[in-house]
């Protein structure tokens, strides 16, 4: 309990430290949204100074700190002027999307690469082994962008899958088998974008986590003592490889979710890269902030639930706090 | 000894296809910038050998017509390739003013290699010129992180003590941010519209000073166990400053460490600004760089007709492989010494 309670509270002096970091950096921003407004002869200095006061930027700063903390707590994350609305409420239907790309697409890696790793590490320098990891460093050495762009000419000029948003037009009118095929179509390119990503960095950590079990000596004292193969490898082997490949997935997630901004914009994907990209560009600082904000929080819940994983898997940890107890 | 071999090659590929993009005005037979709207996204041009007269020794081309439906060779007239053409003038290594370039055609064919853009720019020089931007901005960017990391691992891992715990635990912070989406969001707030030298410091410093946390933090460990080593505490003991022992005994073991990050660094910090270039918050035109060369093919009908155009999407992917089966090696080279 108190290893988890450590990690709680980790989390959340972290995100309370990124909070500060990303509104730090509104502040030190030169321009501002009603920049453009000012070269507008039309609009008035005085309505641009009652906007202004309107959405609270002629406040001091610590004040307008706390005031997105309050509107961060209650789920609105700061005020869209663009929009003339709480970024919330747009965030969330963007957030939900990204989830269900990441969240498909971090299932199919580690379901794909923990036993291609496991496979080259128990079949070291034969065949499998060499292709397996001929193939993973191609895939982590491509630039993501290059596997973003190559897959979508692919896609586009053969027609292989649905390119271009979430679902189709009259997706309402659909039957649910058919919602379900044409959300599955859609998310066909993006999924392979990120899995061909992903893949290779998973694949080649589990490879060496494995391969440190299977060298170390009481590995080689079970193998002589005639424990067969498979059991060695499945009950001896992968129980103690599983921690440094479960303290990858924060920096796998840390990738994850910057692959995916690059993908969601490439297929058009609605999650929160467009949103950001957007944002960015038309100078909507607290979109960009809220928009960030959020992917350290997926982030930090992910890392937390690599802990939580720890310690289902590690004995070494539960046992640790008992001794603490 | 393979190793070794393998190792060496691939040194060597790299120098040069950085030597080519170094002296890309010498090889590039275009100015990266002349438009020329006639040719608007005209294929490749192809090599002949064989005319109408039998077959020539030395290759020639045709110049292209626009025709009703794309473009055509105009085979009246065979217009010899040559080496050492006289072209468009550029300034070599920005000093020396030339005009001759590595090979050319004489007008009124248009040698490109790699076919032509919207503009009818030649793509061939264009990579060339793009790649300089590129590469530049991957190494810059690497110094600016392993500078950055250098000083703060190294103050964090000799002073210790709160010092220690307030680098490591921003170091933390910045690890908590996911790479991509606070590199866009530093970008954010930074002047988009700025003129492309200043585009350039900009993204590079961003890129640059974005990734210090996890070298930094790797520094600090071999700096935080150098420092105990016996001979840097007699060192010690017999007077030696902070800044000798810093200097004399405990940098150059970081050594070890920077040289295979920055083989990793290089690599993703090119596919950071190409990114960025791609989402048109980098490197803007007319200043060619392999990202925003890539961006005109987010256009679903770019994309289907003109495949040329994904050249720089095969540069990239050469230059990053090297990089990376370079870091390889230099780890495996490492680990068995």
């Amino acid at each position: 309990m108190r290893f988890l309670l450590r990690r709680l509270l980790r989390a959340l002096l972290m995100l309370l430290g990124v909070s500060l970091l990303c509104f730090a950096f509104t502040q030190m921003a030169p321009g501002s949204f009603f920049d453009e407004m000012r070269l507008n002869p039309q609009i008035s200095p005085e309505t641009i100074a009652t906007l202004r006061a309107h959405y609270g930027l002629n406040r001091p700063v610590p004040i307008r700190y706390a005031h997105w903390m309050l509107s961060l707590a209650k789920g609105d994350f700061g005020y869209c002027i663009a929009y003339n609305s709480p970024v919330g409420p747009l965030l969330w239907t963007r957030a939900k999307n990204t989830l269900l790309l990441t969240a498909t697409a971090t299932i199919l890696t580690w379901l794909i690469a923990v036993p291609l790793g496991v496979w080259s590490a128990s079949s070291r320098r034969r065949l499998a082994d060499r292709f397996i990891g001929a193939s993973s460093s191609l895939m982590i050495s491509v630039p993501e962008i290059v596997v973003a762009v190559a897959l979508l000419a692919v896609a586009v000029r053969w027609r292989l899958v649905l390119v271009g948003g979430m679902v189709s037009l009259g997706f309402d009118d659909l039957s649910l088998w058919g919602k379900v095929r044409d959300l599955f179509l859609h998310m066909l390119l993006p999924i392979s974008i990120l899995l061909l990503g992903g893949i290779g960095v998973v694949e080649r950590h589990v490879r060496a986590s494995v391969s440190e079990i299977l060298d170390t000596p009481y590995m080689n004292a079970a193998r002589s003592l005639g424990i067969g193969r498979m059991r060695l490898l499945f009950r001896h082997a992968l129980p103690v490889a599983a921690n440094p490949v479960i303290s990858l997935f924060g920096f796998f997630l840390a990738g994850l979710l910057g692959a995916s901004l690059l993908v969601e914009v490439v297929t058009g994907w609605p999650g929160l890269g467009p949103l950001i990209l957007e944002a960015t560009l038309s100078r909507d600082l607290y979109v960009v902030i809220a928009a960030t904000m959020l992917s350290a929080i997926l982030m930090i819940a992910g890392n937390f639930l690599a802990d939580l994983l720890l310690i289902a898997s590690d004995p070494r940890i539960r046992d640790g706090e008992a001794h603490a107890q | 000894m393979r190793n070794k071999t393998a190792m060496c090659v691939l040194m060597i590929a790299l120098v040069l296809v950085h030597l080519a993009l170094l002296f890309a005005g010498f090889f590039a037979p275009y100015d990266p910038a002349a438009q020329n709207r006639d040719l608007s996204y005209a294929p490749p041009t192809r090599i002949h050998f064989v005319g109408s007269t039998g077959f020539h020794w030395g290759p020639f081309t045709y110049g292209m017509v626009k025709d009703f439906d794309g473009y055509r060779e105009d085979q009246s007239q065979q217009i010899p390739l040559r080496l050492f053409a006289k072209g468009d003038s550029y300034t070599l290594l920005w000093v020396f003013h030339c005009k001759t370039h590595f090979f050319g055609a004489d007008r009124p064919a248009r040698l490109q290699l790699f076919g032509a853009d919207a503009y009818g720019r030649d793509e061939f020089s264009r990579l060339l010129y793009g790649g300089q931007i590129s590469l530049a901005a991957g190494l810059v960017a690497t110094l600016i992180t392993l500078a950055v990391a250098t000083i703060i691992g190294t103050v964090s891992g000799y002073y210790g003590k709160w010092i220690d715990e307030m680098l490591m635990g921003s170091a933390e912070l910045f690890l908590a941010l996911p790479w991509f989406y606070f590199l866009v969001g530093v970008r954010a707030f930074l002047p988009l519209h700025v003129s492309p030298k200043e585009t350039f410091l900009l993204l590079i410093i961003v890129i640059g000073v974005i990734g210090w946390a996890r070298p930094a933090r790797l520094i600090r460990g071999i700096v935080l166990s150098a420092r105990t080593r016996n001979y840097v505490v007699a060192a010690r003991a017999f007077g030696g400053s902070d800044f000798y022992l810093l200097r004399r005994h405990i940098l150059p073991e970081t050594f070890a460490v920077l040289i295979p990050q920055a083989t990793l660094l290089i690599p993703q910090y090119i596919a950071a600004e190409a990114t960025l270039s791609f989402f048109g918050l980098g490197i803007s035109e007319p200043v060619p760089s392999w990202g925003n060369m890539l961006s005109t093919l987010q256009q679903y009908n770019v994309l289907v007709s003109y495949s040329w155009l994904l050249a720089p999407a095969g540069a990239l992917v050469i230059t990053s492989v090297m990089y990376w089966r370079l870091a390889d090696r230099l780890h495996y080279w490492l680990q068995s010494h």
